[in-house]
């Protein structure tokens, strides 16, 4: 089964292949050839794990290679590899998205564009499952776009909405920046290990780690850069007159602060953490961790199915598989896991603190999975190679559970604005009681599998060696999330209808029978990595990778255990108190909160930051190149070399006229007038011509005697 | 032992053309259907070629492929002397792809047919004699002859500045080629015996006969020539003038061949006969290359005209194609690998931007014959309207952009390989330039295709079958390179490492 690998991505290619062609034929049969591939894929993901646990005992990777392309004297060669963390993604892609499938067949009923939208899930996790089996990094990287590409075809799916269609470009292009990274980690690893496969790139993971780099100049590139975002903050929040100076002050100010604060000597980097930086930026881009987690709350115009599959189970969780599957580069040095950490901590709290204050359903969701792409992300970071996995995984379910639940809300309510809803849990109660589950796994409740992976990245972070701060942003991070799930869960389920015009009923079977399903493994998932028996810490483990020595399990500690728990029934209880049994009155604070409110609720004014220091500027760049390129190589350089040719030439014409020509016709003058004065001597009387010759003759003869 | 393969190859055309020149003025239907067919053989004749080259065979400049070397000129020593190697061929195969598709696509030519079709077929030979000639007096007397029928396309066929368009491209074109001559003839006079052949030259060790300060200026004369053709930053303002007024036809060969023949100049001129030049000048090069990518990006992202930001991004991907030369020219520790991967890229990116752009301006044409405008404001939600041409139109964007799967990212990949090795800073800053690119093709999706439908657009027909079918071979190349590129590679690395050998060791 393990040699049928490779069928596993490509038998949606071909049902994306089949759909594209023959879309208006199929209508709505579209959807069951897109299903059967994906049950296909999943079928021998199944067997394919079966026999690398059997018969391969787990013990190594199985690869594939084929020659791809010659390059100079040497072969680049592409391939797929079994291993644990393929095996992982593999069942979390395939199994989400083909819930997402079934799902879609109601959710998507009556599209215009139906079979089109099939087309696309399947090209989507084609590129998914390629970019988990693959084992070069340039077929990561392929694929790694490829989805790309179809989170904004599928973004941008009704794009008759202009909202979609910018979000679409918007997320293509921010997560490009990424990418960039990502291409140039690739590039820097290429150029130094002579090979793109990730087993020789590994091998030479430990003389990267020697080879020192020295950069410089860091204080005062980071100086800059606060100083810009500082004017794009100051520029962004004020109004009227004041805005350009008071901002131009503030980025000067914070850029002077930071110049005498920062410190600027030259860092001391090695080869391997500058490549498993640049390789970290594009995990940025693509699992919206800031400062690039702009794209994802837009993304959220696209069909809600997507939302689940893409943007918050699989495809944003591909920058934490990146981080994952490039530990050992990673791992080799341990400056660039520090910033993974920070990184992913920071993401955690700043984007849950945004979470409370939305009323949009999706909206919510999305800067929840910010959050929770952070929490993987700093679980990575402090060594919780298996943790952040095990995160990822679990995350999947719940996270699609989430977002089908919402598209159902969606689709019985036709508001995605929280504020209008209320008291749907009578009436949608299938999808009311899997949202709650989906919920408790989220806040990390006891028993639930959101519990077990939470814990272990909480262990993890308190075990670190560098001290407590991403436990506690971890501990924070837990509170928040409990807290504004509570909120949504209140506002949308509980009470009573808050807008009479709403009229909600529950979705069909079709959409319920995947949210149940997923609830199901949003419990039963976490039980895999149970603390009594971690059978996923077993397989997906640092050492699997050849790294030892490295600090290995954390025990199970209640203390940590209690503390994340207790955070997260705090955050419910808070969260109850204000929105579901009005204790508190969230109103009387609101004078105190008021710019904390502002600030939140404009997103921290990112979108008109970059909208200041970034999109202007560079429209702005475009018109005066383009001025400069009509205006000064064209017209004065280009066309005024012409127009002095031909001045040039009017000069050589009147040259010509006057002088050249002039001298022509002065022959022709001169010849004329010869004629002319001669003429008189053409008398035609003889005696004349005879005088004449008698003269000529008697000239000539005194000329010969007087000589 | 001659062949003649090639031989046939470029004159068919010129054939075609003078039995064009015989079908009465008025039977437009036999004109433009013996043009089609015409240009069929030689297409024929080169997929031939390509089954029939030895992609481990004899390289340039140790001896080419297909040789056909006949006396010409005797009292200089001018040879008819033809060849492909790995360098030349798959250009060879493009140009008779593109006439061949252009021609479908011209079928709907209504003014004066004759001389269009006539035209078209003169300069078919004039580009397909560029790629073949290894006798540098052949190489510029076929160069020129793709100026005089490319000036007519432009002054006769096409829009209403197409005058002054056409003399710009005339004359900016001739500038260079002056410079070129000169050139050719210092070097003439400096081989002994006295030889127009390029492989002598090659192997005669052109730049310690030509002495320092004479090999600069032969470089930089051939430079000119070659990069105004291309066209490298600052030479390029002709080119969106030429671009914007030429039919349909003429914009995809002249972005998909006219252009090639400069960067093919480099490759096949500059880099073997002038080695150690080239070295010394490198960084030059690979600084306008960085200009070129960056700016014709921020300049295309400024266009309204859809021709016109086609034409930029012209500046901006050819820049790649620079920068792999320039990368594998350089002074520095770049092993073998390094320099032919950059090589491969360049000439993958030749061969893709061909591809591509060819796509994106018959793309343009579809719509502008339909809507008369291209200004991009004036369209918008076609995406809803005409489903096949917003599919290829935005398969051919992507590919444009670079998006990995399609042919447009091996040519880059490659480039930005070979570019790294021998500088990280030029590279990384090259990099801006594809975000550039992925900003404007972008936002040029977004104006064309998606939003609410323009109410005036209602009613647009999509594409027919004449443009499906004169499009789809560069759809199906686009996917077959970007997946599999092996075919063209194979050929492509073992022309680049003979001339990577130039410079290591």
């Amino acid at each position: 089964m393990i040699s049928l690998a490779w069928l596993i991505p490509v038998i949606p290619l071909i049902a994306f292949a089949v759909i594209i062609f023959n879309g208006p034929k199929l209508r709505g049969k579209a959807a069951y050839v897109a299903i059967a591939a994906i049950s296909a894929s999943f079928l021998i993901s199944v067997g394919v794990a079966a026999e690398w646990f059997f018969v391969w005992h787990a013990e190594e990777a199985a690869a594939f290679y084929i020659d791809w392309a010659p390059a100079g004297l040497d072969v680049i060669k592409m391939g797929i590899t079994i291993d644990s963390l393929t095996i992982v993604m593999l069942f979390v892609v395939t199994i989400v998205s083909a819930m997402v499938q079934v799902y879609s067949v109601g959710y998507m009923h009556g599209d215009e564009r139906y079979p089109r939208f099939f087309a696309y899930l399947s090209l989507f996790t084609s590129a998914m499952l390629w970019l988990v089996v693959a084992n070069t990094l340039l077929l990561m990287f392929v694929s790694w776009e490829l989805v790309g590409l179809t989170s904004y075809l599928l973004i941008g799916f009704w794009f008759q909405k202009p909202e979609a269609m910018r979000a679409a470009k918007k997320a293509f292009l921010v997560t490009r920046v990424g990418d960039i990274g990502f291409f140039l980690g690739l590039l820097t690893l290429y150029l130094n290990t002579g090979t793109m496969e990730l087993t020789g790139v590994f091998a030479k993971a430990h003389e990267m780690a020697q080879e020192p780099v020295t950069v410089g100049g860091v204080g005062a590139i980071f100086s800059v850069i606060l100083g810009i975002f500082a004017y794009g903050m100051a520029g962004a929040i004020l109004k009227g007159a004041r805005r350009l100076p008071s901002a131009i002050a503030a980025g000067v100010v914070v850029f002077g602060l930071a110049w005498l604060l920062l410190p600027h000597s030259p860092v001391h980097l090695t080869l391997a953490s500058v490549a498993a930086l640049l390789i970290f930026w594009g995990a940025v881009g693509k699992s919206a961790q800031f400062p690039l987690h702009v794209w994802l709350p837009d993304a959220m115009q696209g069909p809600t199915p997507v939302s689940a599959l893409i943007h918050a189970a699989t495809m944003v969780a591909a920058g934490v598989y990146l981080v994952a599957r490039m530990y050992p580069i990673f791992h080799a040095d341990p400056t660039a896991l520090t910033v993974v950490a920070y990184v992913g901590a920071f993401t955690a709290v700043f984007a849950a603190t945004m979470g409370i204050v939305m009323n949009d359903i999706k909206q919510v969701l999305a800067y929840s999975t910010i959050s929770q792409l952070g929490y993987m992300m700093m679980g990575l970071g402090v060594g919780g190679y298996t943790a952040g996995m095990f995160h990822l995984m679990t995350h999947a379910y719940f996270k699609a559970n989430l977002f089908l639940g919402s598209g159902s809300v969606i689709h019985g309510t036709g508001t995605q604005d929280i504020r209008e809803m209320g008291g749907l849990a009578k009436k949608m109660p299938y999808t009311f009681w899997t949202f709650v589950i989906a919920t408790a796994a989220l806040a990390g409740l006891p028993f639930t599998a959101g519990f077990f992976s939470k814990d272990e990245i909480l262990l993890t972070a308190y075990h670190w060696e560098h001290g407590k701060i991403i436990f506690y942003a971890g501990v924070i991070g837990a509170f928040l999330t409990a807290f504004y799930m509570t909120r949504l869960v209140v506002l949308t389920f509980f009470g009573r209808p808050r807008d009479p015009k709403v009229h909600a009923h529950e979705s069909w079977k079709v959409m319920t029978i995947p949210l149940m399903v997923l609830a199901a493994l949003s419990i039963v998932s976490g039980y895999v990595g149970a603390p009594w028996k971690n059978l996923f810490a077993h397989y997906v483990s640092i050492e699997a990778l050849g790294i030892h020595g490295a600090h290995g399990e954390h025990h199970f500690s209640i203390a940590v255990a209690a503390m994340g728990t207790l955070a997260a029934l705090l955050g419910i209880g808070l969260a109850s108190i204000i929105w579901w049994r009005p204790v508190l009155n969230i109103q009387s604070l609101a004078p105190a909160l008021g710019w904390v409110h502002t600030l939140v609720s404009n997103k921290y004014y990112m979108d008109d930051i970059y909208n200041i220091i970034v999109i202007r500027p560079l429209m702005f760049t475009t018109q005066a190149m383009f001025a400069f390129d009509r205006w000064l190589i064209d017209y004065v350089i280009v066309n005024g070399a012409g127009w002095v040719t031909m001045k040039l030439a009017d000069i050589w014409g009147v040259f010509d006229r006057y002088v050249v020509d002039g001298l022509v016709n002065l022959v022709g003058a001169l010849t004329k007038l010869g004629g002319r004065t001669l003429k008189f001597v053409q008398t035609g009387v003889v005696q004349q011509y005879t005088l004449i010759l008698v003269v000529c003759v008697i000239l000539i003869g005194w000329y010969f005697v007087v000589r | 032992m001659h062949s003649w393969i090639l031989t046939l190859i470029t004159f068919i055309p010129l054939v075609g053309a003078v039995i064009i020149m015989f079908i009465p003025r008025d039977r437009t239907g036999g004109i433009k259907w013996t043009a089609v067919g015409v240009s069929v053989i030689p297409l024929v004749l080169a997929t031939i070629l390509w089954f029939a080259y030895d992609s481990s065979g004899v390289q340039f400049p140790k001896g080419a492929q297909f040789m056909v070397d006949v006396p010409w000129i005797t009292q200089i020593g001018v040879r008819y002397m033809i060849g492909v190697d790995g360098v030349s061929m798959p250009m060879v195969w493009l140009t008779t792809l593109l006439v061949t598709l252009s021609l479908i696509y011209s079928l709907i030519i209504e003014l004066r047919p004759k001389e269009y079709f006539f035209l078209f077929l003169v300069l078919e030979t004039g580009m397909l004699g560029t790629f073949v000639a290894l006798d540098f007096f052949l190489f510029y007397v076929f160069w020129e002859l793709t100026l005089v029928p490319m000036y007519f396309l432009i002054g006769i066929w096409g829009g209403p500045r197409r005058e002054y368009a056409a003399i710009k491209f005339f004359l900016y074109t001739l500038v260079g080629s002056v410079a070129m001559l000169l050139a050719i003839l210092a070097m003439y006079f400096n081989t002994s015996p006295h030889t127009f052949n390029m492989m002598e030259m090659a192997r005669a060790g052109m730049d310690a006969r030509l002495g320092g300060v004479g090999a600069a200026l032969v470089f930089w004369g051939l430079f000119l020539g070659f990069a105004i053709k291309v066209p490298v930053w600052p030479f390029h303002t002709w080119l969106p003038d030429a671009h914007v007024e030429a039919p349909t036809a003429g914009s995809v060969i002249l972005a998909g061949v006219l252009l090639k023949m400069g960067t093919y100049g480099f490759l096949r001129v500059l880099l073997p006969i002038l080695p150690r030049t080239s070295e010394r000048f490198w960084f030059y090069m690979a600084m306008l290359a960085l200009i070129s990518i960056i700016y014709g990006a921020l300049v295309a992202m400024a266009q309204k005209d859809l021709k016109k930001l086609i034409a930029y991004s012209s500046v901006n991907h050819m820049g790649y194609v620079i920068l792999g030369i320039a990368a594998a020219a350089s002074v520095t520790g770049a092993n073998l690998a390094d320099r032919a991967m950059a090589l491969n890229g360049a000439m993958m990116q030749m061969f893709n931007h061909g591809v591509i752009t060819g796509a994106l301006f018959l793309l343009v044409g579809v719509i502008y014959e339909r809507t008369h405008t291209r200004d991009l404001d004036s369209f918008g939600g076609l995406g809803a309207r005409i489903p096949v041409f917003a599919g290829l139109f935005s398969m051919a964007c992507f590919a444009s952009l670079g998006l990995p799967g399609l042919s447009g990212f091996i040519g880059e990949f490659f480039v930005f390989r070979g570019a790294f090795g021998a500088n990280i800073l030029i590279t990384a800053l090259a990099t801006i330039g594809i975000v550039v690119t992925a900003a404007y093709l972008l936002w040029t999706i977004q104006r064309v295709l998606l939003g609410p439908t323009n109410p005036k657009l209602e009613k647009l027909p999509d594409a027919d079958a004449r443009e499906v079918w004169s499009l789809a071979p560069l759809m199906a190349l686009m996917l077959l390179f970007g997946v599999w590129p092996a075919p063209i590679l194979k050929i492509l690395n073992t022309a680049s490492v003979e001339i990577a050998r130039f410079f290591v060791g």
